[in-house]
């Protein structure tokens, strides 16, 4: 966390960037226009389920499971996943 | 053809009679064509294999780097059929520039290439998402059959499928199948040999303030759907077929509607998904929910561990390095010795300017693309099982973040540390890396690593300048410089990379975004043909151009104005004569008064003055010529070169060139002229394959000489500095 002043209101919605291992969240809606086609395409549809699975070992990318019923593992940048807004 | 409109319903009774009844292919004469196509991962390449073998033909398409691989399929005794094996891809909507050969062939009906049907792959483990592309094309109108791959992981994972349920609700043949060990092939394979209808189920209506528009793109085009007509609106920009006037046409529409292809696009695929929903709640049931993949995940707790993950993923690129550096090297003296053998074989039993141009040229140059092939088939087994075992995705995941600050790529790092033994598989590795950008980089730099052709040219520098001294008890000064060439190609190689990144432009977005694969054991069959297939692409289309070359490099070499070819031999003979030297040493006498005498010489000649500046002469000049066929190459023409006018009694190329002395009698190979000629040797694309290997892989002669051109003038400017510094 930095120290900065913050900047950024406290009620600033969290996206998957903000998840901790192991935690779920569901999506809201996807920020970026042009990503959010890859992203629509991947099965990250508003209302679904994610739950961050693992981070590598530099902290980015990260693996996301996607899906109530777990459908597959999918891998992003730091940067993309902060693109997922969570409810 | 183009007008045929599929709208007949599915022949619901007449499908027991149709069974055996082969299937017409629409043009009378040619085999029934049937295209591939399915989501990354959902076993289409196994299943591609399973239906056609060896049967592979891999070719072109059109403006993109994936080769265009077909294969035909005996699907019954009396009928084969043409399969055509598509890039994976998640939807009918290109994300990139080799995605596009789908839509190309997809979407144009009056094209002889275009499929009778199509076979979609899709991972039953996953059919949410695999679905979205099924959809696609069948509310595209093509007929359609669904392979529905690895039931046995759907069934670990506790998802139940109702096939004949599944069936009604998406309107076409469903075979479940597992391709990786052959189950279901049989089952396809019927169905495939029959007439397919198109499906006439919907999955999405286009919304009604569209159809105006869509309505007039569809009757302009005379094309046979609305989804067509709607996909013609989103990418009537990259359509191959359409001409300028067509574009134009549409994009005044586009334009006059005020269409939105972005939102439309999202809203799309939004509404597929709520219809893939309501289908799945219908026909699938999930009895575990936490999945959790056990041993992918425990797996991956060790293999991507900050510590264990990279001291591994260093084990397998050493263990890669050590088959493409040392294993390799025993089938490529096999190689190498028979070829030899070939070539005195026919040396001793003939003679002649042809037999010469057959063994010095044609066989000597045939014998340098075989060479290449125990490496080429090593290093791809091992990136063949890497991919199949989903071992590459990890390694990807550890390295993005590292490579990505220099314009590189995760899968960078392979083509990058094969390098280092040969560039020529090693370009032909970056094919892993989906993103072009990232591509062109990583094919454009590879070469810069130091590779293990120039280890002659460096053994020999070396081993005249520095001396032979020990540092620190332990360690050799000669050691410290030969490790000082290869970081200075490393560090020329990642600097190079990241300047590219800077200076590209290029629309195509990069993304990270993909499928994270469970671990599988590899399937064997998959990786050798893999291997057959790397091999053959090479020795077909870069072995071509290396033959080519090798062949015009060795007439430079023997021919030169015949005048001054007869006054060298002559020459040579009076001289040897007047000395007194053994047939042997006659005969080397003679061959390098030739070669100075050649066009290569005068080439040798004619650069001097270009090359002067850098502390080479004349003779470095022809080296640097006829080495392009191979850096090694470099030792033996100063070998040959070098014995011009010298005693007998110098044995080893070392030993010539020490005693080379210049104008005043001083040891012309001073420090400052061998690290000049070892930077250039750093530096510079002295490789006809390596060449060959990129304009193969990039398909065009664009890459491969901003290649040559770049590192022949970065070789050039370092290698001058470095004289005129040391001077």
């Amino acid at each position: 966390m930095s120290i900065r002043p913050t900047t950024a209101s406290p009620a600033m919605p969290r996206s998957v960037k903000d998840l901790r291992l192991g935690e779920s969240g569901t999506i809201c809606c996807l920020k970026d226009p042009e990503m959010a086609l890859k992203l629509l395409e991947m099965g990250c549809i508003p209302g679904t389920q994610v739950r961050l699975n693992s981070r590598a070992p530099l902290g980015c990318p990260i693996t996301v499971v996607v899906g109530e019923s777990e459908d597959y593992t999918l891998s992003l940048r730091v940067s993309e996943a902060a693109t997922i807004v969570l409810k | 053809m183009a007008g045929v409109e599929f709208v007949a319903g599915r022949a619901g009774a007449g499908a027991s009679a149709a069974i055996l009844e082969a299937a017409a292919p629409r043009h009378p004469g040619a085999l029934t064509r049937i295209a591939l196509i399915g989501n990354p991962n959902s076993g289409k390449t196994s299943l591609f294999n399973q239906l056609t073998g060896l049967n592979q033909k891999v070719g072109n398409f059109p403006g993109v780097t994936v080769d265009r691989k077909t294969g035909v399929s005996q699907l019954t005794p009396q009928l084969r059929a043409e399969i055509i094996d598509l890039p994976g891809t998640y939807s009918l909507y290109p994300k990139s520039l080799d995605e596009k050969v789908i839509t190309d062939l997809l979407y144009d009906r009056s094209s002889d290439q275009y499929p009778d049907f199509v076979v979609v792959t899709a991972d039953a483990s996953n059919l949410r998402r695999n679905l979205l592309l099924f959809t696609q094309l069948a509310d595209l109108g093509l007929p359609a059959v669904l392979a529905l791959n690895m039931m046995d992981v759907a069934a670990q994972h506790g998802v139940n499928i109702d096939i004949a349920a599944l069936q009604r609700e998406l309107g076409v043949p469903i075979i479940p199948m597992n391709a990786r060990k052959g189950i279901g092939i049989a089952a396809l394979k019927i169905v495939m040999a029959q007439m397919l209808d198109a499906p006439t189920t919907h999955f999405y209506e286009i919304e009604e303030e569209l159809l105006p528009m869509i309505r007039q793109i569809r009757y302009y085009f005379n094309l046979h759907n609305d989804y067509l007509a709607l996909h013609y609106a989103h990418q009537y920009r990259q359509i191959g077929f359409l001409s300028p006037d067509d574009r134009a046409y549409i994009g005044e529409l586009v334009q006059e509607y005020g269409f939105e292809a972005t939102p439309q696009q999202a809203q799309e695929t939004i509404a597929r998904y709520a219809s893939i929903n309501d289908i799945l709640l219908n026909t699938v049931s999930v009895t575990r929910t936490q999945r959790n993949e056990p041993y992918s995940n425990r797996l991956d707790k060790v293999l991507t561990h900050k510590v264990w993950g990279y001291l591994i993923f260093l084990g397998v690129l050493f263990l890669m390095f050590q088959a493409v550096f040392a294993w390799a090297s025993y089938p490529m003296d096999l190689i190498d010795q028979g070829v030899a053998w070939i070539n005195s074989l026919i040396q001793s039993n003939f003679d002649g300017p042809l037999i010469n141009l057959l063994t010095e040229g044609v066989l000597a140059g045939l014998g340098g693309v075989l060479i290449f092939i125990p490496q080429i088939a090593l290093l791809f087994a091992f990136i063949a099982v890497l991919e199949e075992t989903g071992y590459m995705a990890r390694v990807t995941f550890m390295m993005d973040r590292i490579m990505r600050k220099f314009g590189l790529n995760g899968k960078s790092v392979v083509p990058l540390i094969s390098g280092v033994a040969c560039a020529v598989p090693a370009i032909m590795s970056a094919r892993t890396i989906e993103n072009w950008k990232d591509r062109m980089i990583t094919i454009f730099v590879t070469p810069l690593m130091s590779c293990s052709a120039r280890i002659p040219v460096y053994t020999v520098l070396i081993g005249l300048v520095v001396p032979d001294q020990p540092i620190l008890g332990i360690f050799n000064l000669r050691g410290f410089a030969l490790m000082g060439l290869y970081l200075l190609g490393f560090v020329a190689a990642i600097l190079s990379a990241w300047a590219m990144k800077v200076l590209m432009k290029t629309k195509e977005r990069s993304y990270f975004i993909m499928e994270f694969p469970v671990y599988r054991w590899p399937r064997w069959k998959n990786v050798g043909i893999t291997i057959v297939e790397k091999v053959k692409a090479f020795v077909f289309q870069a072995g071509k151009v290396i033959l080519a070359i090798s062949i015009l490099l060795w007439v430079l070499a023997s021919y030169g104005p015949s005048e001054a070819m007869q006054q060298a031999e002559e020459r040579a003979k009076t001289e040897a004569e007047a000395k007194g030297l053994t047939a042997a040493e006659v005969d080397s006498h003679i061959a390098s008064e030739k070669l100075e005498s050649s066009y290569a010489g005068h080439f040798g000649h004619l650069i001097e003055p270009a090359i002067r500046p850098l502390g080479f002469d004349w003779k470095i000049g022809i080296s640097l010529l006829t080495s392009f066929a191979a850096r090694e190459v470099f030792v033996g023409t100063m070998s040959t070169i070098y014995s011009v006018g010298q005693d007998a009694d110098q044995q080893t190329v070392q030993q010539k060139l020490a005693s080379e002395k210049d104008a005043n009698g001083q040891p012309f190979f001073t420090p400052a002229r061998s690290f000049s000629l070892l930077v250039f040797y750093v530096f510079a694309m002295q490789c006809m394959s390596t060449l060959a290997a990129t304009y193969r892989e990039t398909k065009g002669w664009k890459w491969p000489l901003m290649q040559l051109l770049y590192m022949t003038g970065l070789a050039y400017f370092s290698a001058l500095l470095v004289y005129q510094l040391m001077k």
